[in-house]
């Protein structure tokens, strides 16, 4: 056990148990090194290639699974049902859509300094919210500080009327649908349905060269190595003692001192961050953002990806992401019409069946097998 | 000569015209005889001959001349010439009123041309004359018995803005002899608007007078003209015109609010409906379906299979689908309603968030089955014609009856509901199960029983709200998705539990969604009513309406 | 976070405000309150004082507003009319639930309120009064000087022995002592402890009786209590509340004998 005097970089990194870390390192592995070796180094009809379609793919999955472990710490520990991570995700795709928008430069279709929308909208000059977007830097930041400054604004109001449950799960779908109109929007200066695409390159490479792809594949992935440290070290501090704490009995938490408001805040503001994060990777690997990332499906989907793994276990929905979006790509290939069966089903069947997810269920299975 | 022609009038093909003018002539008869009207045929021939003279000047003042006679014969002539049956012959140069069986009578005399000259020209308004004929006709028709003529007649003048100084004697004599205050305030109207033009700085001050009276939105421009030294040179109309103007512009302004409230109440009145039985399964039972738009879509469909079955098998009876389709909706809503809750729900209860998952899954599966079943394009239903159509309540403010309809519907239903929970065993029943479920079992109510009766019931008022969708949205798979996040929002204002909530919080919504709508568009006013509903939230986080009470810890 | 400076400010009015120990000293007067669920009055016009390290029992039949008047004393109620003074000088109507803890009032509810799902080694650590901001709980550490406190209160609740056991499979009476616990670790000036031996056993009513009995003249202690024999126990100044106001005070035996308080016990 740590103490008060262990550096709190250590105790950061000790959050994380032994099977953990054996986890994390052959993920790491796989993805930070063998994957973007086996895309780069071999051809098309080697053994070992992993086409792009994959490394997309998986890339793309990677960024759900980080949006999946947001809403873990958000649902799973604090016990927020939030449904509207998918804003926060398209936020943050869209604050670094910005950037990839102007670094098209004057090569699109009406070869302007402005994205073709706005010429096509007869705009003369950028809105004032698209301000130094052309600086990689800065959209980064926004991509961090939008989502984040949305989220602790409603947070705020939302969580001092001390509405949660349900209400909360319904407010915060309503916000979303909000913004989805909003979004939707010639005027808005987001490109109404089209949203940002054919993006050209980011700080002057092109976007859709080999390297590039392997660069922010691996990215995503220590982006997801680095969100679940980061989980694991909060819910196993006494702030994530208080947050679960909270979710079980609220009064109780509020009669020994603590305001459940900022604790409330604060982790709903951090999962909105890294939902903003994970989208600002995802964009520039699919190659397009629009408003159908806040379709209200989207973000009621996030929830059954946790659900499925296993809520409140951080590793847990990050799997969760991993075996619906996999078999949505299977599905939609072989069998499209029936996809929103089998999605149909799977809520139903693991909220009836599965309340603690693959992951309560390995565990059970495991605690069975030991006994 | 007459007698055949009035014999004419009776033939079939003619015989709306013959319902206009028949008893007409009756009404011009006993008119007192003016000293510049001549009675019956003959026509002063120049006059005639001037409709087929040179130019449109000559052609249009003959026309007004003509109507300004007012007289049978010179309805015969008019109407001739409007329906391309008024000739000039060859030969004699003559003006003829060509007949059905080849007959020809002179326009002047109304005299049988026989035999009728072979050569014939057509006398042929063009579209200039036209435009004056067909004024003139209108103009004709207010002599009509039939006030709904008259009336359409009037609205018709108004509209097209024909009519010119040159009629203001004979709509003199229109307004000395008609009843009707509808159609004497459109001829006013009228009247002004040709005043105003009038080289006479009293007539126009006294239609400017007239104008101000008017609530029609249409004569805002030429007042505001008239405020104007440029176009008008007399101070003392421009001052009148100022006060006609702000008069007008205050009666617009009402109208156009009373306009927006009203369409708030129907969209308050769509989203009651829709909510209505949310109300019961999540207020009261504490269930959140987010598959409770798609029970509105079941409903829409419902109605779609209702109307398609009517169009296919009982055409003559179309119109009345709605009325087979309110029983249909309702029992196919709650027959899934049954389904869900039995395999489902029961199993959920007192488990909130994961009812929001579970039934979220169904929603996609009812979606997807619907999609299989119909396509998943949006179906076309047609309106009932008795829902077509408006009352007019002022001149600038039309209420639609598929609206008004809509508005009685939901009243129907809620006074249904209420009575339902209110005044019978069932309500009994599902309010005791809500309050305290052990307790109620513990006294002998069948529990799982009234839970899915509750439940089936608030789907089945999703299926009546889907009725009412079908007529003033599309019709598609995808459709209840769109309504879910305004239901929820509604019962959450309301307050949970709340029927009185519910309604006045859709109804508050439905009016200030309007209201906002007509200043900043239909975007922003849902973002605004979002926000303001956070912010209710903030002062009474349970609802609008809900009760305080003990809560035990 | 913002609630650093807030929580911090709290602090320093609570302590200034807690002069030492003033045997005379009120530390809790309840001045006319009233409160009302649409039109049934809870509390009608009640007034009281509560002395400083003195431990007083309050009862009365059902629907008499003993726990109301512990929501408005804590916060979770606030009174149509009147206030509730802390210390002589901090009204609570102006603060949170939140800041009401911070200020020295503990509370025990009814039903036992615990964390079910943390050990009970870990509900008595998030007890503890210490800083209670998101920034201090995202790096604290337990430290030795913590354990040791824990590890005593752990042993005068009598758990010691289920310190690291979940608390949702304690038993009801282990419930409530832990939650008499946590109040202990909040180490607050007022404790309300409402019905705190509510399903226990004799045996455990009585130790829980010798708790209150050692801690009365370190802390003040209000009991809400409907166990007769426990109130009697106490050896301690009653109340008896009736329909929202005050029915009478004095000695247990005093108060027994008292006809109001027969009839409002028996006479309905």
């Amino acid at each position: 056990m740590s103490n008060a005097r262990t550096p709190f970089i250590v105790r950061f990194f000790s959050a994380t148990g032994r099977t953990g870390w054996i986890a994390i390192a052959l993920f790491a592995l796989l993805t930070i090194v063998a994957v973007p070796v086996c895309h780069l180094m071999f051809q098309e009809g080697d053994a070992l290639f992993i086409s792009t379609f994959y490394v997309t793919l998986i890339g793309k999955i990677m960024c759900y699974a980080i949006v999946a472990v947001a809403m873990d710490l958000i649902w799973g520990y604090a016990g927020v049902l939030s449904l509207a991570q998918g804003l926060f995700f398209a936020l943050g795709g869209y604050a670094f859509g910005m950037y990839l928008m102007r670094s098209i430069g004057l090569d699109g279709v009406y070869k302007s300094h402005l994205p073709d929308f706005m010429v096509f909208l007869d705009w003369k000059a950028y809105p004032w919210f698209w301000a130094f977007t052309d600086s990689f830097v800065y959209s980064i930041f926004l991509a961090i500080a939008a989502p984040g400054l949305l989220a602790f604004v409603f947070g705020f109001f939302v969580f001092r009327s001390r509405v949660k449950g349900v209400y909360f799960a319904i407010i915060s779908q309503a916000m979303l649908y909000a913004f989805l109109l909003l979004f939707f929007m010639n005027n808005t200066g987001f490109g109404g349905n089209n949203g940002f695409t054919d993006f050209k390159r980011i700080l002057g490479y092109d976007i859709t060269s080999p390297e590039m792809r392997a660069t922010l594949f691996a990215l995503s992935s220590a982006t997801l190595l680095f969100a679940l440290l980061f989980g694991r070290y909060v819910v196993t501090s006494k702030y994530g003692r208080i947050l679960t704490a909270i979710r079980d009995a609220e009064m109780r938490v509020m009669f020994l001192g603590y305001n459940p408001l900022w604790y409330k805040l604060f982790i709903w503001t951090v999962a909105a961050i890294i939902c903003g994060i994970a989208g600002a990777l995802y964009v520039p690997q699919v190659g397009i953002i629009n408003p159908s990332e806040m379709a209200t499906a989207n973000s009621i989907e996030i929830a059954i990806w946790a659900a499925i793994g296993g809520r409140g276990t951080l590793v847990g929905p990050a799997i969760g992401a991993f075996v619906v979006n996999l078999s949505k790509s299977w599905f939609t290939v072989a069998f499209p019409e029936y996809w929103l069966y089998f999605l149909g089903l799977l809520f139903v069947l693991v909220t009836l069946l599965l309340p603690q997810g693959l992951v309560g269920l390995y565990q059970q299975l495991r605690a069975r097998s030991t006994r | 000569m007459l007698c055949k022609l009035q014999f004419r009038f009776f033939s079939p093909t003619k015989i709306l015209r013959t319902a206009i003018l028949l008893p007409w002539l009756a009404a011009i008869f006993s008119m007192p005889v003016n000293a510049e009207l001549i009675e019956g045929f003959p026509l002063d021939p120049e006059l005639v001959h001037q409709l087929n003279g040179d130019g449109n000047k000559a052609k249009t003042n003959a026309i007004k001349q003509l109507t300004l006679l007012a007289t049978p014969e010179a309805v015969q002539v008019l109407t001739a010439l409007a329906e391309d049956r008024l000739m000039i012959a060859g030969d004699s140069g003559e003006i003829l009123i060509r007949m059905e069986g080849e007959k020809a009578f002179d326009a002047t005399s109304g005299k049988e041309v026989s035999p009728v000259p072979e050569d014939m020209d057509q006398v042929y308004p063009n579209n200039r004359v036209r435009v004056v004929l067909n004024t003139s006709m209108s103009i004709l028709k207010l002599f009509d018995p039939n006030q709904e003529i008259r009336l359409e007649a009037a609205k018709q003048i108004e509209d097209t803005g024909g009519a010119d100084e040159m009629f203001l004697p004979i709509m003199d004599r229109v307004l000395a002899k008609e009843s009707d205050s509808e159609i004497k305030e459109i001829i006013t109207l009228v009247k002004a608007m040709i005043g105003v033009k009038s080289t006479d700085p009293a007539v126009r001050l006294s239609a400017v007078k007239d104008l101000g009276e008017s609530d029609n939105p249409d004569i805002k421009l030429k007042l505001t003209e008239m405020t104007d030294p440029a176009n008008e040179a007399d101070s003392s109309v421009r001052a009148a015109a100022e006060e006609s103007l702000a008069s007008l512009e205050q009666k617009i302004l009402i109208g156009e609010t009373v306009t927006r409230v009203f369409t708030g109440l129907s969209l308050g009145s769509i989203l009651l409906l829709a909510a209505l039985g949310l109300a019961i399964t999540y207020g009261v039972m504490g269930i959140i379906n987010m598959a409770h738009g798609e029970l509105l879509m079941i409903g829409a469909f419902a109605t779609f299979v209702v109307h398609d079955f009517f169009r296919d098998n009982f055409a003559e009876y179309f119109d009345w689908y709605i009325v087979a389709a309110v029983p249909m909706a309702f029992i196919s809503a709650a027959v899934v309603g049954v389904i869900m809750e039995r395999t489902v729900i029961r199993w959920l209860y007192g488990r909130a968030l994961e009812t929001l998952l579970t039934t979220w899954g169904i929603s996609l599966i009812l979606i997807q089955t619907v999609r299989v079943m119909f396509g998943t394009f949006n179906q076309e239903i047609a309106n009932p014609a008795w829902l077509s159509g408006s009352v007019e309540v002022m001149s600038n403010v039309n209420l639609p009856w598929n609206r008004l309809i809509i508005i009685g519907f939901a009243v129907a239903v809620l006074v249904l509901v209420w009575l339902l929970l209110n005044r019978t065993r069932l309500g009994l029943f599902v309010r005791a199960v809500t309050q305290n479920r052990t307790m109620a079992g513990c006294v002998g109510v069948p529990t799982a029983r009234i839970d899915t009766v509750a439940f089936a019931l608030g789907a089945a008022i999703a299926g009546l709200g889907g009725v009412a969708l079908s007529q003033v949205s599309n019709v598609g798979p995808e459709m209840g998705q769109g309504y879910i996040v305004d239901c929820f929002m509604t019962v959450v204002l309301g307050g949970v539990g709340q029927l009185a909530g519910t309604v006045w919080a859709s109804m508050g919504i439905g009016i200030v969604t309007k209201l906002v709508e007509g200043g900043l568009g239909a975007v922003f006013a849902k973002v605004i009513v979002l926000a303001i509903i956070i912010l209710v939230i903030q002062k009474r986080p349970q609802g609008l309406f809900a009760l305080k009470g003990r809560t035990a810890d | 976070m913002n609630d650093v400076t807030d929580t911090s400010k709290i602090k320093a009015e609570a302590s200034a405000s807690a002069p030492a120990s003033n045997k005379n000293d009120v530390i809790l007067e309840i001045a006319n309150i009233s409160v009302s669920f649409d039109g049934f009055k809870a509390l009608n016009d009640l007034s009281m004082k509560f002395m400083r390290n003195e431990l007083r029992c309050i009862i009365g039949p059902n629907g008499a507003g003993k726990t109301t008047m512990m929501d408005c004393i804590t916060g979770k109620t606030t009174p149509d009319e009147g206030t509730c003074t802390f210390n002589n000088t901090v009204d609570l109507s102006k603060l949170s639930e939140a800041e009401i803890a911070l200020v020295g009032i503990g509370r025990k509810f009814q039903k036992p309120t615990i964390f079910e799902s943390h050990t009970v080694f870990e509900n008595l650590e998030l007890a503890m009064k210490t800083d209670k901001t998101v920034f201090f709980s995202l790096f604290a550490v337990v430290d030795d000087v913590m354990r040791d406190r824990i590890s005593e209160t752990l042993k005068t609740v009598n758990l010691s022995a289920h310190a690291d056991q979940l608390a949702g499979r304690l038993s009801h009476g282990q419930k409530q002592w832990l939650e008499i616990g946590m109040l202990l670790m909040q180490d607050p000036q007022l404790l309300l402890l409402d019905e705190p031996v509510a399903g226990m056993t004799d045996d455990e009513t009585e130790r829980t009786g010798e708790l209150f009995n050692s801690l009365k003249g370190k802390h003040s202690l209000v009991v809400v209590e409907h166990d007769m024999d426990f109130v009697a126990q106490l050896k301690s100044m009653v109340t008896v509340l009736d329909q929202g106001s005050m029915l009478c005070e004095g000695e247990m035996a005093a108060v027994q004998s008292d006809p109001r308080v027969i009839e409002v016990y028996l006479g309905r």
